[in-house]
């Protein structure tokens, strides 16, 4: 008789015991729940943290620049010779801004190509080859990039131009489209692909070609998706260093020519930051540079935005 | 004229429409080809010279036939630390975007200051790198600043590559593990990291191959040198890393075989790119041919 009764107590002293540590488990998971909610807070708090230490720290020491020189002289002025206390930034942003332009006059078509081809034109099998050797084009680093315009491209340059030395706006614009082909190339692919697919059926019972559905259908419905892909290629361009480096010539001057040795922002920062002292002009007015080219992304993403919301909107 | 004939006009159509197709077609296997041509010409001047012991030797600075090893070893020093800091942050942070953040103009306000950050141009984080540790804590140029200011350059992309994958998780999971009485953390720690694991392993792959490439912003906080030794832990030693070994010799070494060394350093650094790459997303692809996906 005894020894049910016992078991039962004993299980009922379990049972006791699992509830009080369920208890435990209970306040444990609530604890986790709380914290972990601040943890993930802390961690965007952390990016934006970060945001504001690149404005602070390359702002502060941007805007001392305008207690030595006038902002005339820094941004209107073609003549940079800092051994001189000459600080004339204007050929630099000149320079960027065509650099950035050329780039995308070669790369925008070939991307855009390449995106109705994988979006619109090609069977599954080669969409599902393409994509992936895209993304190999994003892998490499972009020192390999330079590397290989300085070896491969700037000899075939020079025999096809027959100039002495090669380097200058067309060798870093061509290596800068082959660099921001696969982002523009992704970006237009996925915009395309959001296109209704009611639109093509409607265009094609008409009686249009798959070229006529695609120039005069797909693209213009596409255009903001692809006109965001532009721009963020865009950005790349703008910032992007040591390729450049490596085929332009490095030369403080206007770029006259497709062929002439120049200099744009970036390259010029990464030149010549390590031979400055912190508390000079140089320093100051390469800062400035730096946040100048903080400024155009920021304006290119503020335009990307609008875009998106636009089309949200519609 | 009724639809069905042919006229001159169709006819045109339908002839500029073949001659577009084969242009498309044409300029896919152009690009394809010179994608192809490129990673050929970088992996077969370098990776069939390639030896062991020049993985693991000293550079030279006068004589011929030096090695990367301390470069090699200092580019996953700083890759190693760089993903220490940035990968909880930034995993954190993508969470925080896609489970957690509610929609106000709080939430447009941090996606500003993300995608803002995202679009920094690295050589400023390499200014930022050097005015927080040369000028501000004085440590000149070192491996810890080139790692910090390396997962400052990772973050954005993580926190976005993050978000992407846990919205991509299906709601009815999550409402499952709500219906057993699982408080959010647990949901998100038990349910939604597990499934959205094979695209963040996949996003945090493409950011290390990235990181471990980049050289903007190691040449202006890590510096051109090494101190020399080979297996250096020291944070503050400097931190030549490889993709600016490749810099600096090409531009400014003066031993004979610089363009070998060039060469073979370029094949590496693709070849541990790509291995980077695909290391990680190997067993993940594996595992869902395996489950039928």
């Amino acid at each position: 008789m005894g020894a049910p009764v016992h078991g039962l107590t004993a299980k009922t002293q379990t049972s006791l015991e699992e509830v009080k540590r369920n208890t435990k488990r209970h306040r444990r998971h609530l604890l986790g729940n709380s914290i972990s909610r601040y943890y993930f807070l802390f961690s965007i708090l952390a990016l934006c943290l970060v945001l504001g230490l690149v404005i602070v720290f390359i702002g502060k020491t941007a805007l001392l620049l305008f207690t030595r020189i006038s902002p005339q002289d820094f941004f209107f002025s073609f003549n940079w010779t800092p051994e001189e206390e000459a600080f004339g930034a204007a050929a630099f942003i000149v320079n960027t801004l065509s650099l950035t332009a050329l780039t995308l006059v070669i790369a925008v078509p070939i991307s855009v190509g390449m995106a109705v081809l994988c979006a619109e034109i090609a069977p599954n099998w080669l969409k599902s080859f393409i994509r992936p050797v895209l993304d190999l084009l994003v892998g490499i680093p972009s020192i390999v990039y330079g590397y290989l315009g300085l070896t491969v491209l700037l000899p075939f340059l020079r025999r096809v131009s027959g100039e002495g030395l090669g380097d200058g706006l067309l060798a870093a614009a061509l290596v800068l489209a082959l660099m921001v082909l696969p982002t523009i190339c992704r970006i237009s692919d996925d915009a395309i692909v959001a296109v209704p697919r009611k639109y093509r059926d409607a265009a094609y019972a008409l009686g249009s070609t798959r070229l006529q559905v695609i120039m005069r259908i797909v693209l213009p419905a596409a255009s903001r998706g692809i006109i965001s892909a532009v721009i963020l290629g865009m950005t790349r361009a703008v910032g992007e260093t040591m390729a450049v480096v490596m085929v332009i010539g490095n030369t403080p001057q206007l770029a006259k020519s497709l062929f002439a040795p120049t200099s744009v922002l970036t390259s010029n920062i990464v030149m010549q930051i390590s031979n400055v002292e912190f508390d000079s002009t140089w320093n100051y007015s390469l800062h400035m540079m730096a946040f100048l080219l903080l400024l155009i992304s920021f304006v290119l993403i503020l335009i990307i935005r609008l875009l998106g919301r636009k089309r949200r909107d519609a | 004229m009724n639809g069905f004939t042919r006229t001159r006009h169709t006819a045109r159509a339908q002839r500029r429409n073949k001659l577009a197709t084969i242009g498309f077609y044409t300029l896919g296997v152009l690009v394809m080809l010179l994608i192809f041509w490129l990673l050929f010409t970088i992996l077969s001047k370098g990776l069939p010279s390639l030896r062991l012991d020049f993985l693991l030797k000293q550079p030279e600075e006068i004589d011929p036939g030096g090695g990367i090893g301390p470069v090699l070893f200092n580019s996953f020093y700083i890759l190693f630390i760089s993903l220490l800091i940035s990968v909880p942050i930034g995993i954190g942070a993508g969470i925080y975007m896609a489970e957690y953040a509610p929609d106000n103009a709080f939430t447009g306000a941090l996606r500003i200051c993300v995608e803002s950050l995202s679009s920094v141009p690295s050589i400023v984080f390499g200014l930022l790198g050097l005015a927080i540790f040369a000028e501000y804590f004085g440590v000149g140029l070192t491996i810890l600043g080139g790692g910090v200011s390396l997962a400052l350059l990772n973050l954005p992309m993580l926190a976005r590559v993050t978000e992407e994958a846990v919205r991509a998780v299906p709601g009815e999971i999550r409402e499952a593990g709500y219906a057993l009485g699982m408080t959010k953390f647990h949901v998100i720690r038990k349910v939604v990291v597990p499934v959205a694991l094979p695209a963040i392993v996949t996003g945090v792959c493409l950011v290390a191959g990235r990181a471990f490439g980049e050289s903007a912003v190691i040449i202006l906080t890590a510096g051109l040198s090494t101190s020399g030794e080979m297996w250096d832990f020291n944070l503050f030693s400097p931190g030549e890393t490889l993709a600016v070994h490749l810099w600096y010799v090409q531009s400014e070494a003066i031993v004979e075989d610089a363009r070998q060394i060039a060469d073979k350093s370029a094949a590496v650094l693709v070849f541990v790119v790509l291995l980077i790459n695909f290391m990680f997303r190997f067993p993940l692809w594996l595992g869902n041919r395996r489950r039928g996906r």
